[in-house]
């Protein structure tokens, strides 16, 4: 059965959307109530993985699968081979974690053409865990892109008032920077085709890894799959699909979408465009430290004027991604570390702001700031679930946010960026300024419009849907080292491997009258 | 003796009819009828063809054609019917929904 | 042997989620509520006493007990650990003592209020972070601590969440304390890094820094030396959490909160966390001369600033908060100046004084509130131009408030004349003091006395100015609230004893200085290694120590006859200087400064990136590109006419054109 444990997690929910698709259209309940058994099912197939000792003795892929795929004559062979490390083993349980959250969350919320919706969330599941355990960078792309597609329907159809422009600047955005990095795939697999590795290997990144680009090929790589990465992201200044497709699509879209599509992007930059490029990482860090931190700044200045939560929310994600990229460009652990788990922490905080979000927009069907005031006095339990939420988005010691945030900030500070660390930890302070003030325009006050005094507090069911997420909240703020153990093994390798080549390539330089002095971290 | 040029110019002619139908005519169902009829002009082509060098080749082709008309017939009829319990109508000038 | 310590914030921190969870819905009783509050914080006072008592007969005075660890990577290694030494000893019983008391009092104080639970829940949950900020043996813990009661300070200021200006208050305690946070984070980084990378000692933990900080010695940043840099960083946390200049505004502010949070948090305990911090790194701080320099002059400056807005504000809790920035002031030029001994003692004595003063002020308030709720007036219970004359009505408070006035002002064998004059003395004769800074702390001496005073007459003597109808109904407050002011009393009159100076001590019969005996493990060691001591003759000693209470005795004696003996003064006395009242009055318009320099241009630079370059610029260039498109397909589409028909039609000509081609050819 371990055998075959991440194919049967990834596909299983595409049988389940063959389920669905035969489903009666008027069951609407059922319908429901199937997928999210799906999604727990799948989730339930993935938890072994979180209690497998392996992670913390071992760096190298487990659960590896591997299998011919197309071959085309000797042009082209790309295979199907996945696995899993500590860098992509906490995505996929994000995935399947925050997948059954996201569909409790429809029950009210999606109540048009449900088939239609169910179907494509779980599509996008199979997508999303796909690209995550894929070894291969060709089947990386087709997973990619197959997350395009249902995540672009349900933001045009199931999404608010402006969902077409939404949808489809989020689909050219998205698809500008992959056609990007398809390019850039072909080229590196040819190149690795003509340096000697082997036909038969395909596109398996283990060996792309190997590779000795030279320095002035890999700037242009990089530069291809950076791109495409940072617009995923999303990096300034290629952000501002964000806000859109976070404020027309639905609930549980953008909860998808914020705690892992995201992910995606940066995740890319972890396991592709770094290790892949070292020499050309090494040029563009700087760069890409400064727009992480402008990123982080500006996310936060903008997010502090929207009169829309959800727009507000999408900014800070802007804003708290600048932090992960910040960390992952500091290249030692404590940055890599932070930066990894505040991908997961970005995926609980933004995805339950986004459910609250949800919440009052069911109830109210108002986004808008001014049109609430005061009701923490009518929705005490939301009020407090919301009150910890707001924290943990804030990064107050305690709470998830605070670990990640202050690893990245320390790592950031060991490594050449200190400069940006200083500018970053103004972004900790303006988190504050955001968030709490939308928080006392919201909740607390008078209850000055009549139509919010009659709100309903939450329901069972939507406390059974945050309860989970204000755990982990807690549980990653007061013992964060059950992610570490399994995770430092695999990026204490990803850092040696990285440096290594990078030491290499400043020593080659050194030979040439024009010396940069860049200091490497001794890690240990 | 009726030679393979024969067989051309009716074939030609055939042709020649069928697109001119299927350029003026309005009623979908005459355009088909006349799409059919360029088919089976290029039949006889094939099978005419055939003969004249001793192939099999442009008979099994006619197989095709034949299969893939009569498919093609009974997508384009289903296409008409819904058509028509849209518009009540199947006049090709009110099929124009490509136009924005 | 210590392995229980982790026992002091435990209590509070399971008070809190008791009546936080079930308070609502299951407890509900306000007795039940009150009592388990009061009892998890009162039973950590127990326990620390117990660890108290144990490290007074341990010949080792510090101990370091890890519970687990929190963050383990690579190189950074954080424990979940707490350190057990004569300082933090000292602060468990003043948070742990002042804590109990001020729980207790308001059970009476709360009675009746909607969100009683939450109230107790949240002062449980301070009191669990406070105790996490002063035990916490690594400076991760203790910024858990120092960011917790932040929140918790947000969380009470906003207990009346309805009121605009409450939460107004809270959201600006918290961002200004994040301010003051993240010079404390860059401060953390800087040690850590140098540490780290320099000398190659990985660590966040307390008593490693200590005992490796002289390897800093030699070490430069930005042209200054490391150690400046980083305190000067933890200073700037230090002044967001014990408002100093400039970023005290906020505690005023905090006054929205109901009393006892003022009495408990914004006086006692959280604002005094940036001494305890200065204390807990003393060797750092004693380092660098210069940081010593600044934290005496911003003490300085800060306590004779603050001591000016005191002298116009007519809400009695006002008063009070000024007066706590101005004596915070005073803690941070003993700490400038090398007496750190005497910074902790002059923390100590305030937290009793300042904490009776809050309370008292809160018996009066209640007492107030009562009485115009009774007679349906709108009139501001806190103003005391409503009060006058309540000496009468409530004997006890007045008694409290006015031993209370006596020992801030330094009227000797109070217990603030021991610390204030341990802290002007080494303001004058330390070798990190300085006669400016001794001058300044000795006018700021001066006003304290007169405004204490003022606030006293005005409130509990002469005339009473309250309206008519409510007049008869102010009484007394029961004994849950007058126990805790006589406690506090006690100890604001002897709880000086423990520090009595060598000078007095020597005079009076080879009395020592207990605190400094007991306090110096934590501080001998850097005084002595950076040559930090007061010294001067015994005469000169006494002879300033004579001159403060004369002083002292000035300013009650000008507070007397304006307030006393010529009520009419004061008035004519705002109309002869009528341009500096109203700057004083209106606090130096440093909020309104504030306003514009920094929280006007943010939210227009906010604006700016968003409207200006969000939507014009970067979704311009997206929208344009697209335009672009659109306007040459506009063109193209008339060849789409959309019937059938003209395409075949088209098809068929370009067929004959390809024939033809092909045949011409």
């Amino acid at each position: 059965m371990t055998d075959h444990l991440l194919s049967l997690m990834t596909f299983f929910p595409l049988v389940g959307m063959l389920i669905v698709l035969f489903l009666p259209r008027e069951a609407d309940r059922l319908i429901k109530t199937v997928t999210l058994i799906v999604t727990i099912i799948v989730f339930l197939i993935s938890l072994p993985l979180a209690f497998d000792d392996v992670f913390i003795n071992s760096s190298a892929m487990q659960y590896t699968e591997f299998a011919n795929w197309i071959s085309i004559g000797q042009y082209f062979q790309m295979n199907y081979y996945v696995g899993i490390d500590g860098i992509s083993l906490w995505l996929v349980l994000l995935t399947t974690f925050i997948m059954p959250i996201a569909i409790l969350s429809t029950w009210h919320a999606v109540d048009k053409n449900t088939k239609g919706f169910m179907a494509l969330a779980l599509l996008l599941e199979t997508g999303m865990l796909g690209a995550f355990i894929s070894l291969d960078l060709f089947l990386f792309y087709v997973f990619w892109e197959l997350m395009l597609v249902p995540m672009y329907f349900m933001i045009g159809i199931w999404g608010g008032k402006n969902r077409i422009y939404a949808a489809v600047k989020f689909f050219i955005f998205t698809a500008v920077g992959s056609l990007l990095m398809l390019v850039a795939i072909i080229y590196v697999y040819y190149y690795a085709l003509q340096a000697g590795v082997p036909f038969e290997n395909g596109f398996s990144i283990a060996h792309f890894y190997q590779l000795d680009i030279p320095a002035h090929l890999q700037t242009w790589l990089f530069v291809a799959f950076a791109f495409s990465f940072a617009i995923k992201v999303p990096m300034f200044p290629v952000h501002t699909w964000l806000p859109d497709a976070h404020t027309e699509a639905p609930t549980a879209g953008s909860v998808i979408l914020a705690a892992i599509l995201l992910k995606m992007g940066t995740y890319g930059y972890v396991r592709f465009a770094i290790p892949l490029f070292p020499v050309a990482t090494m040029k563009f860090t700087p760069f890409l430290a400064l727009l992480a931190v402008i990123g982080i700044i500006y996310g936060a200045l903008v997010a502090m004027m929207q009169d829309d939560v959800k727009k507000l929310v999408a900014y800070s994600s802007v804003s708290h991604l600048g932090f992960v990229m910040l960390g992952i460009f500091a290249m030692n652990l404590q940055g890599l570390s932070g930066g990894m788990l505040q991908m997961i922490n970005h995926g609980i905080s933004t995805g339950a702001l986004f459910l609250i979000v949800g919440f009052i927009y069911e109830r109210r069907h108002t986004r808008l700031i001014v049109d609430f005031g005061g009701l923490s006095k009518v929705m005490p339990v939301f009020a407090t679930i919301f009150m910890i939420v707001t924290f943990s988005s804030v990064g107050l010691p305690g709470t998830n946010g605070f670990v990640g945030e202050f690893l990245i900030l320390v790592g950031a500070f060991e490594s050449d960026l200190r400069i940006f660390t200083v500018f970053a930890t103004i972004g900790v302070i303006l988190a504050a300024v955001y968030m709490l003030w939308m928080f006392q325009r919201v909740m607390m006050g008078k209850v000055t419009n009549p139509k919010n005094a009659e709100l309903k507090d939450l329901s069972a069911r939507e406390v059974v849907i945050m309860l989970p997420l204000v755990l982990f909240i807690f549980w990653i703020g007061f013992y964060p080292n059950v992610f570490f153990e399994k995770m430092n093994p695999s990026l204490e390798n990803l850092i040696n491997q990285v440096k290594d080549k990078q030491h290499i390539a400043m020593m080659a330089e050194e030979m040439k009258p024009t010396v940069t002095q860049i200091s490497v971290n001794d890690l240990r | 003796m009726i030679s393979v040029y024969h067989y051309m110019t009716v074939s030609a002619i055939l042709f020649a009819m069928g697109t001119y139908g299927v350029l003026t005519r309005r009623n979908a169902i005459v355009i088909f009828m006349c799409i059919e009829l360029m088919l089976n002009s290029v039949n006889l082509t094939f099978i005419a063809l055939s003969n004249h060098l001793q192939s099999m080749d442009g008979q099994i082709f006619v197989f095709f054609v034949m299969t893939v008309a009569a498919a093609e017939a009974a997508v384009g009829l289903a296409l008409m019917i819904a058509f028509y319990r849209n518009r009540e109508s199947i006049d090709v000038d009110n099929i124009n929904l490509m136009k924005l | 042997m210590y392995d229980k310590l982790w026992l002091i914030p435990f209590f509070p921190l399971l008070g809190c989620i008791i009546n936080g969870l079930l308070g609502k819905r299951f407890i509900k009783n306000e007795k039940v509520i009150g009592a388990i509050a009061t009892g998890a914080i009162f039973l950590s006072f127990l326990v620390s006493c117990k660890y108290l008592i144990q490290l007074l007969g341990d010949s080792v005075k510090s101990h370091e007990v890890v519970v687990a660890s929190w963050m383990s990577v690579g190189i950074l290694q954080v424990d979940w650990g707490f350190l057990l030494d004569p300082l933090s000893a000292l602060m468990l019983m003043v948070v742990c003592g002042v804590g109990s008391l001020i729980h207790l009092y308001s059970i009476g104080y709360m009675h009746g209020e909607e969100g009683f639970y939450r109230f107790f829940c949240y002062m449980n949950l301070f009191a669990f972070s406070m105790l996490m900020l002063v035990l916490g043996n690594n400076a991760l813990v203790m910024f858990v601590g120092w960011e917790g009661v932040g929140l918790c300070s947000y969380l009470l200021i906003g207990y009346y969440f309805e009121k605009q200006s409450a939460g107004d208050a809270a959201k600006k305690a918290f961002v200004m304390n994040r301010v003051g946070d993240f010079g404390f984070l860059l401060g953390l980084f800087i040690i850590f890094w140098t540490l780290g990378s320099k000398h190659d000692v990985w660590t966040v933990n307390f008593m490693e820094i200590s005992e490796n900080a002289h390897l800093l010695s030699g070490d430069m940043m930005l042209g200054l030396g490391v150690t400046t840099v980083a305190t000067l960083c933890f200073f700037l946390g230090a002044t967001g959490k014990s408002a100093q200049l400039p970023l005290y505004t906020w505690l005023p502010d905090a006054m929205e909160g109901p009393t006892p949070v003022s009495a408990l948090i914004h006086a006692a305990t959280m604002v005094t966390a940036g001494v305890y911090m200065i204390g807990r790194m003393n060797v750092l701080f004693a380092m660098s001369p210069t940081t010593m320099a600044v934290v005496a002059l911003v003490g300085a400056l800060t306590a004779i600033f603050a001591a000016s807005i005191g002298f116009a504000q007519n809400d009695i809790k006002r008063v009070l908060a000024y007066s706590t920035v101005s004596q915070l002031g005073f803690m941070f030029i003993a700490m400038g100046v090398g007496a750190f001994t005497a910074g902790i003692f002059h923390l100590m004595t305030h937290a009793f004084f300042k904490a009776c003063l809050f309370l008292g002020s809160g018996s009066v308030i209640h007492a107030m509130h009562h009485a115009l709720h009774h007679a349906h007036l709108n009139d501001d219970p806190q103003d005391m131009r409503n009060m006058g004359g309540l000496r009468k009505k409530m004997p006890v408070t007045w008694a409290t408030f006015g031993i209370s006035c006596l020992a801030i002002s330094g009227l000797p064998f109070f217990s603030g004349f021991f610390s204030k004059d341990e802290i002007l003395w080494w303001a004058f004769a330390s070798t990190r003091g300085s006669k400016l800074v001794w001058a300044i702390a000795v006018i700021a001496a001066f006003m304290t006395a007169f405004y204490m005073f003022r606030a006293l007459y005005m409130t509990f003597h002469g005339e009473q100015r309250t309206n008519a109808k409510a007049k008869d109904h102010v009484h007394e407050s029961p004994w849950v609230i007058t126990l805790p002011l006589v406690v506090l009393a006690f100890l604001a009159t002897v709880g000086g004893l423990i520090g009595i100076p060598h000078v007095l001590g020597n005079m009076l019969g080879h009395i020592p200085n207990k605190l400094e005996h007991f306090l110096a493990p934590v501080f001998e060691h850097s005084q002595r290694l950076y040559e930090i001591e007061a010294h001067g003759t015994a005469a000169t000693e006494v002879s300033l120590m004579v001159m403060s209470v004369l002083i002292a005795l000035a300013g009650i004696g000008v507070a007397t006859v304006m307030y006393m003996k010529n009520p009419e003064l004061p008035g004519k006395f705002t109309r002869k200087f009528s341009q500096l009242h109203r700057w004083v009055y209106n606090k130096w318009f440093v909020d309104e400064a504030y306003d514009v320099l920094f929280v006007n241009s943010t939210k227009k630079l906010g604006t700016f990136c968003w409207k200006g370059f969000d939507v014009k610029v970067i979704d311009g260039i997206v929208n344009g590109t697209a335009k672009v498109v659109g306007a040459l397909s506009a063109v193209l589409r008339h060849t789409q006419t959309g019937l059938f028909q003209n395409y075949a039609l088209t098809m068929v000509f370009g067929t004959v054109v390809m024939v033809a081609i092909f045949i011409l050819n």
